[in-house]
């Protein structure tokens, strides 16, 4: 596969603030990328300067080959934004919207016609299309706004944040149609996310911090590597903290289990071979992409972010 | 090039349409013409209805479709002359997406910057034209019913200088719009635009009945100059009309005490050179969009320093 997006040694400063700090990374063709951070990390300064609405204040951004500098009459075709706030006309229907975003990358009459149907269709919006688009729930004005990046069929749709604060039908019904785009046409997706489940569901992960990338890897990987699995042990024998004290297991008791901690699974393994008898009901617990981000940044994505 | 004609074209219909669904927008871009209309019914039309009729020698009676038409002429060449300015200054579609963010989504679509600026600035005159075509039609239509005095000529310089001042009111703004970035100042522009607009001009009062210090201020306001060709290009033929059976000499002064002749430093100023200042006044107007524009274009096609 081919790298769609190279950014080299991206620089932005804000005055004495450093906005993006000199990352690098690569997209791949097809990829599912995603950008985890906390707001103020720099994501969306670098989504800005990827579309070039933004300057950068050194390093490079390439991309399908072109630098940022000089061939966004080119590279603009291929780019699919879903920003984080709603930039579709409010007085105007659903329709309209469309129909004029459309017209600015010359899609126009039964092209439009047939290119609108199957968004609609596929993104559940039929119904709403003589809708004034200020009159929908905020669902359905993403489930538009993901449509309206998507009209001209780019190669990369870019989503900053886009499914925050929607309710998980719409973020089901959006997620099942770009992961069968992905399939189908091999599109990929740059996506900058608050969310764990959407990190974790992506091929690759970058967790950016203070405007430098603290870690990068698939997300099983970044498991793997930052976050701890747990063996829960249900309704264990007396003599099994007795044990455990006596062998020196840290383990912490909650309720009406014990939580035991565990750096990879074959220590689990061990720990149910040694101690299984003193217990008959358990479960491992595989490590979150939560821990992975808390391990790395030493923050908390609260839950009201979500 | 088809592709480009395409987007441009899609951006001018998306303005436009915007434009006219914002009810909000669009009437507060008709506020100045409102007010000179509440203001006409209120009182302006007595007052003019007093001086015509003191500006006549005694004995001497005019026909109240006489009357009516010549307040009709003054009111509407008042309306049209504040129209093109405060709806254009009004209906300014770049900023408000620039305000609202929507402009983001046209800056990363396929449409040069220049075309997208352009596209704001011709969207902005159409509307104004379309809108001051419909306020210009209601005049004749008020006009015909009490008394039509204008020629072919006169309704042909009416649409020339409508189209004039239209344009210099888009571009105005246009390049003002480029400096604008908050609501507040958006909206106080605005105010502040329709507000003083129809007192500088001479719309809601003659410059005439102005002291002599701001009767030549105003002579430094293209948009007097525009003002003046309205009135002359209504009330010519009404004028015409009341030389044929009143005093000449009352009639001249009618014609200068309702701005029909403009004395800039005591030399009055002929129609061509009222059409040559609005003319100059949209060349420089032009030069300084496309310098404006063209620096930022050549910023290299470039983004913003900023968010």
């Amino acid at each position: 596969m081919k790298n769609i997006i190279e950014i080299k040694d991206l620089k932005k400063y804000f005055k004495e603030v450093k906005a993006v700090d000199g990352i690098s990374f690569c997209v791949k063709e097809g990829q599912l990328f995603a950008f985890l951070g906390l707001n103020g990390a720099g994501k969306s300064t670098t989504i800005n300067i990827i579309c070039n609405l933004l300057e950068k204040d050194g390093g490079e951004v390439y991309i399908d080959g072109m630098s940022v500098d000089g061939n966004m009459h080119s590279i603009k075709p291929i780019l699919g934004v879903v920003f984080q706030e709603n930039t579709l006309d409010a007085k105007l229907s659903v329709y309209d919207n469309l129909k004029f975003r459309a017209g600015l990358y010359g899609l126009r009459g039964q092209r439009f016609q047939d290119k609108l149907n199957y968004l609609a269709e596929r993104l559940q919006f039929k119904d709403i299309l003589k809708r004034p688009f200020g009159k929908l729930s905020g669902g359905q004005q993403r489930r538009i706004d993901v449509a309206r990046a998507l009209i001209h069929s780019p190669k990369i749709l870019i989503l900053d944040e886009p499914t925050t604060g929607l309710d998980p039908n719409t973020r089901i019904t959006v997620w099942e149609f770009l992961n069968e785009l992905r399939r189908t046409t091999n599109l990929t997706i740059l996506l900058t996310t608050h969310y764990m489940e959407e990190a974790s569901e992506s091929d690759y992960v970058v967790i950016i911090d203070r405007g430098k990338i603290v870690a990068s890897d698939t997300p099983n990987n970044l498991k793997n590597q930052y976050a701890y699995d747990f063996i829960k042990i249900y309704d264990g024998a007396d003599e099994l903290k007795v044990r455990l004290d006596s062998d020196g297991v840290v383990y912490k008791e909650d309720g009406g289990y014990l939580l035991i901690e565990v750096k990879e699974i074959t220590e689990a393994k061990e720990i149910l071979t040694s101690y299984g008898k003193y217990f008959d009901d358990f479960e491992v617990i595989k490590g979150k992409m939560d821990n992975v981000f808390l391990n790395v940044t030493g923050k908390q994505l609260k839950e009201e972010t979500k | 090039m088809k592709d480009k004609l395409n987007a441009f074209g899609s951006m001018l219909g998306r303005n436009i349409k915007v434009y006219f669904k914002d009810r909000m927008t669009f009437v507060l871009s008709l506020m100045t013409p409102i007010i000179l209309v509440v203001l006409f019914l209120l009182f302006l039309r007595g007052i003019y209805e007093d001086s015509l009729v003191n500006a006549m020698p005694e004995g001497y009676e005019l026909s109240n479709k006489i009357v009516n038409a010549f307040t009709g002429s003054w009111l509407f060449s008042s309306i049209m002359a504040t129209s093109c300015i405060t709806i254009s200054f009004c209906s300014n579609m770049r900023i408000d997406d620039k305000l609202k963010k929507t402009l983001r989504g046209f800056e990363i679509a396929p449409i040069g910057k220049f075309d997208l600026s352009l596209s704001y600035t011709v969207s902005n005159f159409i509307s104004t034209v379309l809108i001051c075509t419909i306020v210009m039609i209601i005049s004749f239509i008020y006009l015909a019913i009490v008394g039509w005095y204008m020629t072919f000529g006169d309704v042909m310089l009416i649409i020339v200088d409508m189209l004039l001042t239209s344009a210099m009111g888009s571009l105005i703004i246009s390049i003002v719009g480029l400096f604008i970035n908050s609501q507040g100042a958006l909206g106080g522009f605005c105010t502040l635009v329709s507000s003083m607009y129809g007192f500088i001009c001479g719309a809601y009062m003659p410059i005439s009945t102005m002291g002599k210090g701001i009767q030549n201020f105003v002579g430094f306001i293209p948009g007097m100059y525009s003002t003046v060709i309205f009135r002359r290009a209504y009330m010519n033929g009404i004028l015409e009309e009341m030389s044929k059976s009143a005093p000449s000499q009352a009639v001249d002064a009618i014609r200068v005490n309702f701005d029909c002749e403009y004395f800039f430093f005591d030399h009055k100023v002929a129609t061509w050179v009222h059409f040559t200042v609005v003319i100059v006044t949209i060349a420089v107007l032009l030069a300084i969009y496309l310098a404006l524009n063209i620096r930022i274009h050549r910023k290299n096609g470039k983004p913003k320093k900023s968010h």
